[in-house]
């Protein structure tokens, strides 16, 4: 009779850990927010605050910001259990990796994901997007940022053992994040004018499940590559 | 099976016959390249609608062809550096990655300076330029990530993954790519795509195509030997030569 | 070597940036038996030490784990070894019981009462602080208390004794006896004298010149 936890419950009690941390360190969790927020405001500065203008690129502008903003919260998925040796722990542990990895990134996105489609309304309110098409956007935010973060996790595991892995990790991951925006963007841009979307949101629950059941497999390897 | 191919792996055994092949590459690449450029800018007749300047395409679509082939080498190698640690395949990855990325970029280049003439302009954002320039972003990730890693073994198993996803999304960018160019552009018809191709553009194409692949293996022979030396500075075998 | 070893090393080597660190290692450990891994700074004892456990590739032979390779075994493996290394791989955001709760929950959960596992690491005080608060050596005890909470019979210890005082390092070094005379394995290196006197110590010296 083992006593070793069920995986469900060894997944369960991972992510409450991951939770419980990004509770103690808020302030940390709390820039890729701001900072979507940020890079958001800048466009209309930029641009000028034409509302035609506004409304016409809302959707893109605010995906442009999403993926920088999933990009720079990437790092903190492996940095501080890389640098203090949790990482090794979680490495060594009786349950598959993969699923560990998951929880982790599930944590990740709760975090760093999700608050998007709290603030999103708000923006997208204040670029001028119609009405019709902000619950199709929060749609996409909400397959489209779990995909950001199951991908990003495979680069940060990639590069967390690199002194610089800042630069290389926007090399490795933004081109793969290049169909999520494609299909969240347009997604939106055609609710906006009162299109059809189911087709984009399709591919982008097809790009989910795809992610969720290869990234972990290339995430746990990729760790394996880095603390060794 | 495994003894035969753990044979073939074995750096030594490749350093010999790679060494051997070279000149004999370098002659086969030679011919099919003059044949492949007499026949495409002298033989073929001028297109009816685009004149001269489609000639390009004997270099841009074989170029093209090879980008995303040598990728799908790599990604072969990738796996069999997770599944066999085979010493030979990490550095077939690696030494492919600059030639790949060399394809890319002339693919890109060939392709917009035929956008000159067409449209005027050097570049659009014709879905396949823009897969293509994805396509070299991948490329200097895996180059950028090698060079990031001092353990070249590390480094290797590093872009073995890197490689391996980089190739499931490769289809799906694509596809991605696609889909937003005939949603935002769907008027332009997309340069390269002809119903048809009259035998006497086929035959120089496909001479230039496999020129290029030979060159590939010609390229990529030399690179992995001053590789391989490079990585078994150490070993009995190079202290001999 | 006999077969009734249970960690089995065969032809094991290992480089570091082309240099190698060492070649055709053979050893077995049987149960009850701890194995001193000795040598100057660099000759690769950690590598050896993160080869066994996994965490590191050999670049040749292999680890094998009751005559199976522990790449195979995999969670298998991992239920019977605890590992402390360098790093003590707890995190500082958390207090005491929760670092062992975790350990516990990511391996082979012991019956000890983690209360008990504190006192005997003579960290009850401190059950609910955050191991931030804490000094380096009673984090160094944090990590080994790891070895109390999960139930592995292979412990592998990289210095387990760097920030400890004397008596925490005998009170440890009386628990390996413990865990050996309950037909534990134990792998270790160390660069303190401390006194084991058990009957069944090896010691593998690394990086001699040969």
């Amino acid at each position: 009779m083992s006593r070793r936890l069920s995986l469900t419950q060894a997944f369960v009690f991972l992510l409450r850990r991951d939770l419980l941390l990004a509770l103690r360190n808020r302030a940390e969790y709390a820039m890729p927010l701001l900072f979507f927020v940020l890079v958001i405001t800048l466009f209309p500065l930029a641009l000028g605050a034409l509302p035609e203008l506004l409304a016409r690129i809302a959707p893109g502008i605010i995906w442009v910001a999403a993926l920088l903003a999933a990009m720079l919260s990437l790092d903190s998925i492996f940095r501080s259990d890389f640098d203090d040796g949790s990482l090794e722990q979680i490495l060594l542990s009786a349950h598959p990796v993969a699923v560990l990895v998951l929880a982790k990134v599930s944590a990740h996105w709760l975090v760093t994901g999700l608050p998007l489609l709290l603030v999103a309304p708000l923006l997208a309110e204040m670029l001028g997007m119609p009405a019709a098409a902000q619950p199709t956007l929060l749609l996409t935010i909400l397959i489209g940022t779990p995909i950001l973060s199951l991908i990003g996790a495979i680069g940060v595991a990639l590069t967390v053992g690199l002194r610089k892995g800042g630069i290389i990790l926007s090399l490795l991951v933004l081109p793969l994040y290049v169909p999520v925006l494609i299909f969240a963007a347009s997604a939106t841009e055609n609710a906006a004018m009162g299109f059809e979307v189911s087709a984009q949101i399709y591919m982008l629950l097809a790009f989910l499940f795809l992610s969720i059941s290869l990234s972990p497999w290339a995430t746990a390897a990729a760790l394996r590559m880095s603390v060794s | 099976m495994f003894l035969w191919f753990h044979k073939l792996g074995s750096p030594p055994h490749f350093y010999r016959i790679a060494g051997k092949w070279i000149p004999w590459l370098s002659w086969i690449f030679l011919m099919l390249l003059l044949a492949g450029l007499y026949g495409g800018l002298i033989e073929a007749p001028p297109d009816y609608q685009q004149g001269e300047s489609y000639r390009i395409i004997f270099v841009h679509v074989p170029a093209a062809w090879m980008s995303l082939f040598i990728y799908v080498v790599m990604a072969f190698c990738g796996a069999v550096i997770i599944v066999w640690r085979m010493k030979l395949a990490e550095v077939v990855l690696i030494s492919s990655a600059p030639i790949g990325a060399s394809f890319t970029f002339l693919a890109l280049v060939t392709g917009s300076l035929w956008g000159k003439p067409m449209w005027g302009t050097y570049w659009v954002w014709d879905a396949r330029l823009t897969s293509e320039l994805i396509l070299l972003f991948l490329y200097l990730g895996i180059i950028g990530l090698h060079n990031a890693i001092e353990d070249k073994r590390v480094a290797s198993r590093a872009v073995a993954i890197l490689a391996l996803v980089g190739v499931v999304n490769i289809p799906i960018i694509h596809y991605s790519v696609e889909w937003w160019h005939s949603l935002h552009q769907g008027a332009t018809v997309t340069k390269f795509d002809k119903p048809s191709i009259h035998w006497s553009m086929l035959i120089p194409l496909l001479l230039m195509a496999l020129a290029f692949q030979v060159y590939y293996v010609l390229a990529l022979f030399q690179k992995c030997r001053v590789e391989l030396l490079q990585r078994e500075r150490n070993s009995k075998w190079v202290e001999e030569l | 070597m006999s077969s009734s070893a249970l960690l089995e090393t065969r032809d094991l080597s290992c480089n570091r940036n082309d240099r190698l660190l060492f070649e055709h290692l053979d050893f077995g450990l049987e149960p009850g038996q701890m194995l001193v891994v000795e040598g100057p700074n660099g000759c690769g004892k950690t590598s050896l030490l993160r080869i066994l456990t996994g965490l590191r590739l050999a670049d040749g032979g292999e680890i094998l784990w009751r005559g199976e390779p522990i790449d195979r075994l995999a969670g298998d493996y991992y239920e019977q070894v605890t590992y402390v290394g360098h790093h003590d791989g707890v995190k500082h955001e958390l207090s005491c019981l929760e670092n062992l709760r975790l350990a516990r929950a990511m391996g082979m959960p012991s019956t000890a009462g983690l209360d008990d596992i504190l006192e005997q690491v003579n960290l009850y005080a401190y059950g609910e602080t955050e191991v931030g608060s804490l000094s380096a050596g009673q984090k160094r005890r944090l990590a080994l208390a790891r070895l109390l909470a999960t139930d592995a019979m292979l412990w592998i210890l990289d210095e387990p004794f760097t920030s400890l005082d004397k008596a925490s390092m005998s009170m440890f070094a009386s628990l390996f006896e413990k865990h050996l005379q309950r037909q534990g394995l134990i792998v270790m290196t160390s660069h303190h004298d401390i006194s084991l006197p058990t009957l069944s110590v090896q010691h593998l010296q690394l990086g001699r010149q040969s």
